[in-house]
């Protein structure tokens, strides 16, 4: 997860070292909007536009959908990524409870080690 | 997803897994370091359990935890500050193997929560498994991925506001 989290981080800073690209993501803040909508309020081709897209798509930062002829950019995970994020909060929220658990396991472990001592004494 | 594997810490602390089953269905699960009859008094007993369930992580705390533990009887637990509870009912009770429970605090046809003890060479495999009504209820669960994009989008303004600073420096 560090790994996977981390090459993502550099995905989005590179993603979001270009000014145009930071601009996408403030107008998707807005509303979602095509690529040709975008290349028009940013003074682009569309081949140009193209490309800032898609690095902001990888980065994850936004996803895009194609319905008809025209594709939608949309601030976001895909849904691939939420169903990533949603079993790994799950696992951490597990993960938390049962470091705990083995702490209590341990402790009434050598509880029944001493109680049966004793008895046997 | 597989990246995470090489982050696991090499003590003995054993591995949590978890698994969509099913649209409805997610499954935790996690080796214990003890006999089963230790495990399942960890999960029964109200004094032990709430000792575990309400992780430091999660920045809450219990109020109050109640289980009476018998098929048919209920729990409740409370949290603090905001008094926020949890309950339901024990649908299934065998010792040292099974426990079965509801979840109503949402309602009608709220998750059932089934969970197994499974002791090995003086070892017990821990199976949370719960099965919610449809996919939507189990995507909206508690721990969602609603808070992740909340995180996530908490650390894009960081991420904004830091560019921003250092753009207006130079």
């Amino acid at each position: 997860m560090v790994q996977y989290a981390s090459s993502r981080l550099d995905a989005s800073f590179s993603a979001l070292s270009d000014i145009t690209r930071r601009g996408v993501l403030e107008q998707l803040g807005r509303s979602d909007a095509s690529i040709t909508d975008l290349a028009n309020k940013f003074h682009m081709t569309l081949t140009g536009m193209k490309k800032h897209v898609g690095v902001l798509e990888q980065a994850g930062l936004i996803t895009t959908e194609k319905v008809g002829r025209v594709r939608t950019c949309k601030l976001g995970l895909s849904r691939l990524d939420k169903e990533a994020a949603w079993i790994e909060r799950y696992r951490q929220l597990w993960d938390a409870r049962f470091d705990e658990l083995d702490n209590v396991v341990e402790e009434l472990k050598r509880k029944e080690k001493v109680d049966g001592r004793k008895k046997r004494e | 997803m597989d990246a995470r594997r090489g982050s696991e810490p090499t003590t003995m602390k054993n591995r949590t897994t978890v698994e969509r089953k099913s649209e409805r269905e997610v499954v935790a699960t996690r080796t214990f370091n003890g006999p089963a009859r230790i495990v399942f008094e960890a999960w029964t007993k109200p004094d032990l359990f709430r000792r575990w369930w309400v992780p430091r992580s999660m920045g809450m705390s219990l109020r109050s935890c109640e289980m009476d533990v018998r098929v048919g009887g209920k729990y409740r637990l409370e949290f603090e500050p905001d008094g926020m509870a949890f309950f339901g009912t024990y649908l299934e009770v065998t010792p040292h193997s099974r426990l079965v429970w509801t979840n109503d605090e949402g309602g009608e046809g709220g998750p059932v929560t089934t969970v197994t003890f499974e002791e090995k060479g003086g070892k017990t495999l821990l199976v949370v498994h719960e099965l919610h009504s449809s996919k939507e209820a189990l995507d909206a669960a508690g721990t969602g991925a609603a808070d992740a994009m909340v995180e996530t989008f908490a650390q894009l303004d960081e991420l904004l506001l830091a560019l921003d600073a250092s753009v207006g420096q130079s």
